[in-house]
């Protein structure tokens, strides 16, 4: 039982993990208990999962350790307890994006994401709590409840992927399963002190994973480190016929690639730092001076248009989701509230099952795209998703990352955003421009800082962005931090 | 940019919700505060931009037109909020007027 805490308290649990199980120091079945009995006696402090799969996870287990009893191979993520965001449908297991339209809904199939974690020999252990539809920064729009911040349980582990981060935070997987569309990885990463990784725009399928902002969403990994989160995306990218908008490019082995910061080109945007508060950029700095002193180069980089990304991204992806939503009309599966005509049946089984902020970006959405006021919105704001691309382009003429904050504050107080939605969005500014690019970004933790209303320390993301389909640059820098730097081996005092 | 009352209720109309006017009271603030934000974007000149539809370029491959594996009708049905042999159930789609 030794070997197998030690396996969960590694700096990277995946990797070790996945080493001890396939050489039968501990089985699948040993790891997966374990994990159990950590969420049942920890889980109802934080709120992460919204539903554990007990006989699944164990059936996962017994299978994988007959199998490697076998001979077999037992894949990249042998044995390695991963939790899921309720955006991704999985077979057999309830599946409700967060919101009551979609409670008791039983899908018939797995999501390409989720076939592909167990053809890997990963353990499923349940299901993990988002913002409704993966539409909040905070988790606090989900259905059922909210997550609590394992460095302060008073506080956001930020969202919408606000269960996968924390789960990871507090131990209650290896490493979990996020989607992002908007910053919904690497901001609940940065407030939780985790690695959160966003691939390229099409990098991994989307199919079953239920769509918010179809040219904006991507699937990601969340894990204890750079090294972990590279095995948990190899096990879950590349081409599927199911998603016409995933790219055919191979796959690399991203764990085999060098991590040597010499000659590392980090672009360092003005942007990113321009009125940001002291406390987040000291730490953020210092970790570009470890970078510099390893051999990397500083350069100044623009990205001009950056104030402008929260307007054409919340005009671009309430748009997709008021299209993508309309699917939810009582017909086929979820929520049905009865009514005598069709049309009525559907007003009201969506004023039922929606909260207020599904609501809110649906009527947002619907009124960008009426006729009269499309040019004006949706068509500016694709003109402006233009601009933001083209910054990129040209700034990564001059480097091969660009480096900066991930999120302007560490994690705030539960309700202190709720009332004023515009505020919340605000928060998401340095995540969006990285989405309407299609670009890969990852946050890692770089430091601590003093909230300003008092309590104890707060993890400090540092945010890496990379051109397309360079995912390699972001693990170069990443592990190349975390080789001299230990903020990603702390843990939260309540759960270490 | 002021949202009026009216124009939420029209908006909620296209969008198939019913609001009530509570609801359509808090819209009116939360979207007028929201587009205001926006118009921000109006400063700048776009003229000539080609406007960005999706993060990478898309092409439709062609597969071979062979039967796959399908949901068969009952595992299709099975959350279906009501059905009726093989298909989904709905209240009346036709209005006839008086």
């Amino acid at each position: 039982m030794t070997a197998v805490k030690e396996l969960m308290s590694a700096p990277d649990p995946v990797a070790a993990i996945a080493a001890a199980v396939r050489s039968k120091q501990v089985t699948a079945l040993e790891i997966t208990e374990a994990y159990l009995a950590r969420i049942a006696a920890h889980d109802g402090k934080l709120g992460c999962y919204y539903r554990v799969d007990t006989d699944g996870a164990r059936a996962l287990a017994k299978n994988l350790d007959e199998k490697i009893a076998r001979g077999e191979e037992p894949g990249l993520l042998a044995g390695v307890p991963i939790g899921v965001k309720d955006l991704l449908v999985t077979s057999g297991v309830e599946t409700t994006a967060g919101s009551k339209i979609l409670e008791g809904w039983i899908p018939p199939y797995d999501g390409t994401v989720v076939a592909k974690l167990k053809v890997a020999g990963a353990i499923l252990l349940g299901k993990l709590s988002m913002d409704e539809f993966a539409m909040g920064s905070s988790n606090e729009t989900s259905a059922y409840g909210n997550v609590k911040n394992p460095w302060d349980r008073e506080r956001v582990p930020g969202g919408s992927s606000g269960g996968s981060a924390a789960a990871v935070a507090a131990g209650l997987c290896a490493a979990s399963i996020g989607t992002d569309t908007g910053g919904s990885i690497r901001q609940p990463a940065s407030l939780t002190g985790t690695t959160g990784l966003k691939p390229t725009y099409g990098r991994v399928s989307r199919y079953g994973v239920i769509a918010f902002a179809s040219s904006l969403d991507q699937v990601g990994p969340f894990a204890r480190s750079a090294a972990d989160a590279a095995l948990v995306l190899r096990a879950i990218s590349g081409h599927d016929p199911h998603d016409a908008t995933s790219l055919p490019e191979s796959v690399p082995d991203w764990s085999a690639e060098s991590s040597d910061p010499k000659g590392l080109r980090i672009g360092v945007p003005a942007e990113y730092f321009e009125g940001l508060e002291a406390s987040i950029a000291a730490p953020v700095n210092a970790a570009l001076k470890v970078l510099e002193a390893a051999g990397a180069t500083l350069v100044p980089v623009k990205l001009p248009h950056t104030r402008y990304g929260v307007a054409a991204y919340y005009i671009v992806a309430t748009a997709e989701c008021s299209s993508n939503l309309a699917r939810y009309d009582g017909v086929r599966y979820g929520l049905r509230v009865p009514a005598d005509s069709l049309g009525v049946m559907y007003k009201k089984t969506r004023a039922a099952g929606f909260g207020p902020e599904v609501k809110r970006r649906i009527m947002l959405g619907t009124y960008a795209l009426r006729s009269g006021y499309y040019d004006a919105y949706y068509r500016k704001a694709q003109q402006v998703r233009t601009l933001v691309k083209r910054d990129f382009e040209e700034a990564f003429r001059h480097c091969d990352v660009i480096a900066g904050p991930t999120s302007p504050q560490v994690a705030f107080k539960l309700g202190e955003k709720t009332a004023d939605p515009l505020s919340m969005y605000l928060s998401d500014i340095y995540t969006i421009p990285c989405n309407l690019a299609g670009l890969p970004g990852m946050s890692i933790p770089c430091g601590f800082a003093a909230p300003k209303d008092g309590g104890p320390q707060l993890p400090v993301g540092l945010q890496l962005l990379a051109a397309p389909l360079a995912e390699g640059q972001l693990f170069r820098a990443a592990r190349a931090l975390q080789q001299r730097t230990d903020f990603h081996t702390r843990r939260p005092p309540e759960f270490a | 940019m002021r949202i009026t009352a009216d124009e939420v209720r029209a908006t909620a109309e296209l969008a198939r919700l019913e609001l009530t006017e509570q609801e359509v009271g808090s819209l009116e603030r939360d979207l007028s505060a929201i587009l205001d934000y926006m118009t921000d974007l109006s400063a700048l000149d776009t003229t000539g931009v080609e406007p960005m539809t999706h993060a990478v370029p898309l092409f439709a491959p062609l597969r071979a037109d062979v039967l796959g594996l399908q949901l068969d009708a009952e595992t299709a049905l099975a959350d279906a909020p009501r059905s009726e042999g093989s298909f989904f159930e709905v209240p009346k789609i036709i209005e006839v007027s008086e």
